[in-house]
């Protein structure tokens, strides 16, 4: 049996046949029963069931909230008032946020009621989960598996039927390659899209909250509540009123889709090589147009993000002091000790050698020569992304060089786990959106990703061509219980 | 010339001044400004650095920033940005100060100043605009610090000037044009002893003739003017001692101890100023329009060297007279109104900066802070040209204007403080007064004329001060005269 | 680019993180391979190229200057080392 989608349970809902109490004592149930097995989440909302009582009440007096009793897992670096915020790292171990995040408030104002908070890759740095302080979490496809990274709790969540739709966020990537390794549709929207206010910086210029889901349609729903302006975040993009309402239909007659031939070569894998192929002769099945094409400045786009991402995070990263909020260590001679025990203490590896990177390409002397120069690279892949879309509605792409790697394979060399992030990471540094989808699966079972990358503000024409494949195909039907069963 | 003060050097300086801005609210959130209230009562997740959150800046600020930026003669830099500056100090919650380094909002600006040898230009390099950081309370008994926040994020503009300042004097003139400049925009109350104006001197002393600049240390932690030029002098000097003996100056911060008289250095750690400057990527790109830098210029009022010449010219004041007025721009308000309501512009100047002035120095009160009516200096002015009252009465009752804001007419009337009008009385005074002295009398028309003085005083005495002491004096000329 | 030990420490103290032998030895190798392959952006000719710091092109975001009610100061110090007297309490900086 597939899982149901949040449209179903919003149709069931308010044709009286659910109710936000039921609804969301079976996905605790589910969890309770579940979570062990694949640790997605670090925390769950003990308040949810009274939350839903409270909706209920709304649906009873026909106040109708257009994700009214809908189940949703966030992402632990999501800051909320009454459950404790983490980012999987032990610096943040029981942070009690003074506030809530914007995304958040427009989900409990939509209605939705939220299951708990999801694990992830500390900080959001690692493509694995397997960096998160709390544990790892396993792939629902396949225990021995990685569910990819960051957000690897909300789409392991997802898969197992824990959730029906979660957030995750994505700095460069870390919303699609989860989804991609675990059979989920997920949006990394337009920069700007959906307010950060809230989100525990990572990279700032490159973070964006978004959806994961079953479908396209699902991750329309959720966006549409978190997506506008924010007036507590400068880079949040005024006038944005995204309707997919017109969105969800299969004629996609006409479109232009770029299929760049250099993302196809060297270094994907072969069955990931032939999902795509497939996706596109389906695309071109439905009238959309393909055309191969050379999509420059591949080869920068990891580089250049590596920077960015780690010098922003090296300065987002140094409130954590261990003075006014997280760990606290047990011991320290003077300030300085405090600092130094607290930072040592409390980060992992891998965020300790972004810091480092960072530091280090921010530094005297090195700013121009690194920082800076990946400023000026950003610059030159987005007039290569520009001249792409000048042409193409959207471009189709891989998601990650290969499925889902097993648990323990990633983390001895950073440099090629880094190098895993080629798809995706370029997205995040001019700012695009892109959704991130099921095409297949490989010999051994585990899920294909694709994705389809589109120019500034095009979520709704992205939408469109993703509901009309999944209007037309069943990959993103198949569940990890439906493949046991047979 | 023999350098300063004929040491035989010569000596630089260089002004970074801190001027906080008297918004309503934060720079980057809507916490109130206020100074004084209990700890962290102003604070919010914004600026004590919570995880997640985001700055959004304060329309004012940048108002307030360009028009500083245009009455010092400024370049506005129209396409400007924030940076983070990172620096780990427990005053700072979030580990960086978003300030301006690449982009700031001003540059290339002046300021006139009486110089040492004349009139000249102090340039400044530029002005950006940046967060204040938190407030550190040590205890050493325990041992610890207690950490207040709502100092945090209050608005500062950093005014950077050329080294252009050769002595204390040029620097405390520079300061005090820049105070009330700041003043006169309402963009500051610059208030050197609560801290919303603060400044860093850096100095350097040469050989007169060098060309070269010698090494320069940077003093901080005046809180008054006073303490600004003890505080010069005493670096001057001791850099001039450490050259004489031989010896190289050291670039290194140092902290004056006002109450002792000495500073000294700070202790610094080798690699506190790499900050690792980069664009701010939470807070948008600042794009000022032509139109947008017309509108601040003009709600620019006129600074004071505009009115200063304006009252040597319309009120024929001395340029001292005019400059004293319109140092502070609620004097030069109070100076306005009056004139218009009584046209004495000389015996206005006269009360303010003889006496308003005095008053204010005797209680080291600000004269910003100046609340009495002009309505009833006025009035006291047209009272002593009425002749009601004396001028030594009038001293009195402008105190009472100063201190109470009392309606001078009536404080008169209430306290029979009118000059004697009745001739009769008073010549039967002078009368009683000549008869009572006959020793100053003789003298008197012994040839010592002084002597009459004497009797004048006997005769306001009698009047209990209120006779017009010029009458009397006549009067009894005429009798001792005769 | 090579790091070598002493700018590991250097960069270490910068970010007030503290490494053991073993951390410092091995972070020089991997940021050595990292930014090693980092060089490839030599490879191109930047410049006359603008850096691209913001990339959603929004500009003057502002506020009026209206003050909000006080958020309450025991949210803010909830989570704290230690409190005194309202606020936050570290061991004596030096001066």
């Amino acid at each position: 049996m597939r899982e149901q989608t949040a449209k179903e349970l919003r149709e069931k809902l308010a044709a009286g046949e659910a109710t936000a109490c039921g609804l969301t004592k079976q996905y605790l149930a589910k969890i309770a029963a579940g979570d062990a097995a694949y640790h997605a989440f670090n925390t769950v909302n003990e308040a949810a069931a009274a939350r839903a009582a409270a909706v209920d009440k709304q649906l009873a007096a026909g106040l109708a909230t257009p994700l009214a009793g809908v189940p949703i897992a966030i992402k632990d670096n999501i800051a909320t008032e009454d459950m404790p915020t983490t980012c999987s790292s032990k610096i943040l171990e029981g942070f009690m946020s003074p506030y809530n995040a914007t995304v958040v408030e427009k989900l409990t104002d939509a209605g939705a009621v939220i299951l708990g908070k999801t694990n992830m890759d500390e900080f959001a740095m690692g493509s694995t989960t397997e960096t998160s302080y709390t544990g790892v979490t396993k792939n629902p496809w396949n225990t021995a598996k990685v569910p990819g990274g960051s957000s690897g709790g909300s789409a392991a969540a997802v898969a197992a039927g824990l959730a029906p739709v979660a957030l995750g966020s994505d700095t460069g990537g870390s919303i699609r390659q989860p989804c991609a390794y675990c059979g989920l549709t997920g949006i990394k929207p337009t920069y700007g899209a959906v307010s950060r206010y809230g989100l525990l910086a990572y990279g700032s210029s490159l973070d964006q909250i978004g959806p994961i889901a079953h479908t396209a349609a699902d991750c329309a729903a959720v966006l549409q509540v978190i997506a506008g302006y924010d007036e507590k975040d400068s880079t949040s993009a005024k006038n944005v009123n995204f309707d997919f309402s017109t969105a969800l239909h299969d004629n996609i007659a006409g479109k232009k889709i770029g299929l760049p031939r250099n993302y196809l070569g060297e270094g994907l894998n072969a069955e990931i090589r032939a999902g795509i192929l497939a996706a596109a002769e389906q695309f071109a099945a439905l009238g959309a147009e393909i055309e191969e094409f050379d999509m420059p400045m591949m080869d920068y786009a990891v580089p250049a993000y590596y920077i960015i991402a780690s010098a922003e995070a090296s300065s987002n990263l140094s409130r954590y002091d261990g003075i006014k909020y997280g760990y606290h260590p047990e011991s320290f001679s003077d300030l300085e000790d405090l600092y130094l025990s607290a930072r040592s203490e409390g980060f992992g590896p891998e965020v300790k050698r972004r810091i480092m990177l960072g530091t280090f390409a921010l530094s005297s002397g090195y700013y121009d020569a690194y920082y800076q120069k990946a400023l000026k690279v950003r610059a030159l892949i987005r007039q290569a992304f520009d001249a792409a879309f000048d042409k193409y509605d959207a471009i189709l792409s891989p998601v990650a060089p290969t499925t889902a790697p097993n648990l323990g394979e990633s983390l001895s060399d950073p440099l090629a786990m880094y190098l895993s992030d080629i798809y995706t990471v370029a997205i995040n540094l001019v700012g695009i959106p892109a959704i991130s989808l099921p095409c297949g699966f490989d010999a051994a079972g585990m899920p294909i990703g694709m994705q389809l990358l589109g120019a500034v503000w095009s979520e709704e024409k992205l939408v469109n061509l993703a509901h009309a494949y999944q209007m037309h195909t069943d990959w993103h039907e198949q569940t990890p219980t439906h493949k046991e069963a047979e | 010339m023999t350098g300063y003060k004929n040491t035989g050097y010569e000596v630089v300086i260089g002004l970074e001044v801190h001027v906080e801005l008297n918004t309503a609210t934060k720079i980057f959130c809507n916490c109130s400004t206020a100074f004084g209230a209990e700890p962290n009562t102003h604070v919010c997740p914004v600026c004590s650095g919570m995880p997640g959150v985001l700055p959004v800046m304060n329309q004012k600020v940048l108002e307030k920033a360009v028009a500083a930026g245009l009455a010092t003669n400024c370049t506005i830099t129209q396409k400007c940005k924030f940076d983070r500056k990172n620096y780990f100090y427990p005053d700072l919650p979030k580990a960086y100060q978003t300030s301006q380094l690449y982009l700031p909002i001003c540059r290339n600006g002046y300021v006139e100043i009486e110089g040492d040898e004349g009139p000249k230009k102090v340039r400044i390099h530029q002005i950006h605009m940046e967060e204040d950081a938190g407030k550190l309370n040590h205890d050493a008994k325990s041992g610890s610090t207690l950490i207040d926040y709502n100092r945090c994020g209050v608005p500062l503009l950093e005014i950077v000037s050329e080294p252009d300042m050769r002595s204390a004097e040029e620097v405390q003139a520079y300061l005090e044009k820049l105070k009330s400049t700041m003043e006169y925009l309402n963009v500051s109350d610059c208030k050197m002893q609560e801290g919303s104006m603060r400044a860093d001197v850096n100095l350097s002393v040469r050989r007169v003739g060098d060309t070269e600049l010698g090494t320069r240390t940077e003093t901080k932690n005046m809180n008054s003017f006073k303490a600004i030029a003890r505080a010069i002098e005493y670096e001057i000097f001791r850099q001039i001692e450490v050259i004489e003996d031989g010896g190289h100056v050291k670039q290194e911060t140092r902290r004056w101890d006002d109450e002792k008289g000495i500073g000294y250095a700070m202790r610094s750690k080798e690699n506190a100023h790499d900050y690792r400057y980069f664009p701010e990527p939470d807070l948008a790109p600042i794009n000022i329009s032509d139109a947008y830098l017309a509108e601040i210029a003009a709600t620019i009022p006129e600074l004071p060297d505009q009115k200063k010449e304006r009252y040597m010219q319309d009120f024929k004041l001395s340029a001292y007279d005019a400059a004293q007025l319109t140092r502070s721009r609620r004097l030069a308000e109070i100076f306005e109104q009056t004139v218009a309501l009584c046209d004495q512009p000389k015996e206005a100047a006269n009360f303010l900066i003889g006496d308003c002035l005095r008053l204010l120095n005797a209680e080291g009160r600000e004269a910003q802070s100046l609340d009495f009516s002009p309505e009833n200096l006025a009035a006291l002015l047209k009272l002593v040209a009425a002749g009601t009252i004396n001028k030594t009465t009038a001293k009195a009752v402008f105190e009472k204007i100063y201190a109470e804001n009392i309606d001078p007419a009536a404080y008169v009337k209430e306290n029979g403080l009118e000059m004697m009008s009745d001739d009769g009385e008073l010549d039967k005074l002078i009368a009683e007064v000549v008869d009572a002295n006959p020793k100053s009398v003789a003298d008197y028309k012994g040839g010592k004329k002084a002597a009459v003085g004497f009797l004048v005083g006997q005769v306001m005495k009698a009047t209990k001060g209120k006779a017009d002491a010029g009458k009397v004096n006549a009067k009894l000329q005429e009798i001792l005269n005769k | 680019m090579e790091i070598d030990r002493k700018m590991v420490e250097y960069v270490a103290e910068l970010a007030k993180l503290r490494l053991s032998e073993e951390e410092t030895e091995q972070m020089q190798q991997d940021l050595t391979k990292v930014l090693q392959y980092m060089d490839v952006l030599n490879q191109l000719d930047t410049a006359s190229v603008e850096p691209l710091t913001h990339v959603s092109g929004v500009e003057n975001v502002f506020r009026a200057d209206k003050a909000a009610a006080s958020f309450g100061r025991d949210k803010i110090l909830q989570n704290a080392i230690a409190v005194e007297d309202g606020c936050f309490k570290v061991p004596q900086t030096v001066e």
